[in-house]
């Protein structure tokens, strides 16, 4: 085949330099430059922001952001491993309703979703109010880590139900039929027959919990209060409130760079299979 | 010793249980929310059914005309992003080109990450070319992430029509010109039109990008409702997620009844 049709790419090659790759390439400048007096950047490469970026302060903040981005994770694939069997495996005809019973509750606004969820945990709401009736007044559950967890948790779910209830389309139950002929046990016949198999999606499944995870911004922002700071909510506030954009910059830098770990541990555990 | 064709009835009800928790988890705050927009407050302290937060909402006029800038923002958003990503869907899926494979990785990008890093990336971009940021700042930042998903949904229809139907046409007489328009065009008609809808609702529901490419004033639905809950708590915020929820639910079925109905005809 001859070249053609090259000009038909120039308009989205264009657009995605200058709206992507420039911008993107921009962050890494910014994160060597640094602040002037008055919020505002002077050109003048330093290394000065990364150095910064191992301020014990700062550290703590980072182990937060991981564990719960971990915590997340792994609570969804508790509940999202059952749930995507339940799915798979349900009669035909119930499939396709039990896939929307799960989706509707997402294709509502993000926002609303996290404020619904503030709503059910806060002193108004029907939560405190069951506590309430048992003798405990006026319990908040929001303002906590607690609260951004289950925020997290349930606004992250289908991220790591549907790419397993995709790999478990395409696994074959007589599988399992054969390992209890063979005299396996339930949890031999789930250890070592379905999971390896299905393990592309689940790890699919963690990966895209975990990286949404680890730069949420708005969950902690409303559920978490003051007490609850991620890296997301830290680099925003370098950017809207401390205006130091060469430090939230580098910020940046580092949140790629954890997400490009997670990437890399993905393929490393996808090929070891 | 007979063996077990199906797994252990503890097994089932393990799974039935997180199937019914799930479930619950995800439409509790759902209901929480669509109840209390129905409460409202009386005189006495017992609070009875009424409409009182919606009519209080419709009378607001901030968050009328938010809901007018997102119209705008998603109307042009999914526009320029259906034009975009149809072409380079047409240049990578039928054109061999130098550069055709980083294009390619470079358009799958905003799919992979955060909106964090693409809303801060922009915000960067548009302050070192000093733009005054508003609505057109919004869009612009809105088209390059809405065109991976316009071009995710019509790559997937030209790969699946018969390119037969091209060659036929070529041998019919008709130039490179008509093949597209006559040809290849009604055939990707309706991966076009998905992406399109993709590139508005997204838009349309975006909070993170808008708020750091929004300028003074230009606030959309999804920020004005993140500073009514931040730092106003206003109860009419009841009445507004409601009907959000109600409208996304709508859609969501009307969506699933017109796929229904195609894939019996």
């Amino acid at each position: 085949m001859k070249a053609h049709g090259h000009w038909l790419a120039l308009p989205l090659f264009a657009w995605m330099l200058t709206f992507l790759a420039v911008p993107l390439g921009l962050v890494a400048v910014y994160s060597f430059l640094h602040r002037g007096p008055y919020g505002n950047v002077v050109w003048e490469l330093t290394g000065a922001n990364y150095a910064r970026l191992l301020d014990p302060l700062y550290l703590t903040i980072y182990a937060l952001s991981l564990r719960m981005a971990l915590a997340v994770t792994a609570a969804s694939l508790a509940i999202g491993l059952p749930l995507a069997l339940a799915v798979a495996r349900a009669p035909a005809k119930w499939r396709t309703p039990a896939m929307l019973l799960l989706m509707v509750p997402f294709l509502s606004n993000f926002v609303v979703r996290a404020y619904a969820i503030k709503i059910l945990l806060g002193s108004d709401g029907p939560l405190a109010a069951l506590l309430g009736a048992f003798g405990a007044d006026g319990v908040s559950l929001t303002d906590s880590p607690l609260a951004v967890w289950f925020g997290m948790l349930t606004n992250y779910l289908p991220f790591m139900v549907l790419p397993i209830v995709v790999a478990l389309e395409r696994f074959d139950f007589t599988l399992i039929e054969a390992a209890y002929d063979l005299g396996a046990t339930d949890g031999q016949a789930m250890r070592r027959v379905l999971l390896p198999l299905v393990r592309a999606g689940i790890l699919s499944g963690c990966l895209l919990t975990f990286v949404p995870a680890l730069g949420e911004f708005m969950i902690p922002d409303l559920l978490g209060g003051a007490r609850t700071m991620l890296l997301g909510n830290l680099i925003t506030e370098q950017f809207l409130k401390a205006r130091d954009w060469p430090f939230g910059a580098a910020l940046v830098m580092l949140l790629v760079a954890l997400m490009g770990a997670g990437f890399w541990w993905q393929q490393r555990w996808e090929a070891d299979g | 010793m007979s063996r077990p064709l199906t797994p252990a009835p503890a097994a089932r009800a393990f799974v039935l249980t997180v199937t019914v928790g799930a479930l619950t988890l995800l439409y509790l705050p759902i209901v929480t929310v669509l109840v209390a927009s129905l409460r409202e407050p009386a005189p006495d302290a017992e609070a009875t059914w009424g409409l009182a937060w919606y009519r209080a909402l419709l009378a607001d006029d901030a968050i009328i005309d938010a809901v007018g800038r997102s119209l705008v923002v998603a109307s042009v958003t999914a526009l320029g992003a259906a034009l975009l990503g149809t072409l380079g869907a047409l240049a990578i899926e039928r054109g061999r080109f130098f550069g055709r494979n980083a294009l390619s990785a470079l358009t799958l990008l905003p799919l992979a990450m955060p909106e964090l890093v693409l809303g801060i990336a922009s915000l960067l971009w548009f302050a070192t070319l000093r733009m005054s940021l508003g609505l057109y700042s919004i869009a612009l930042a809105h088209v390059t992430f809405a065109v991976s998903y316009v071009l995710v949904a019509v790559r997937a229809s030209l790969r699946g029509f018969d390119p037969a139907l091209i060659d036929a046409a070529r041998d019919l007489g008709a130039d490179r010109w008509a093949v597209h328009r006559r040809v290849i065009l009604p055939l990707i008609a309706p991966g076009v039109l998905a992406g399109a809808l993709m590139a508005f609702t997204l838009s349309f529901d975006d909070f993170l990008i808008s708020f750091f490419t929004a300028g003074v004033g230009s606030d959309t639905l999804p920020m004005r409702l993140y500073s009514l809950i931040r730092f106003g708590m206003s109860r009419e915020m009841y009445a507004l997620s409601a009907l959000m929820i109600l409208v996304s639910a709508v859609s969501a079925g009307i969506a699933v009844r017109s796929v229904a109905a195609r894939a019996v005809r």
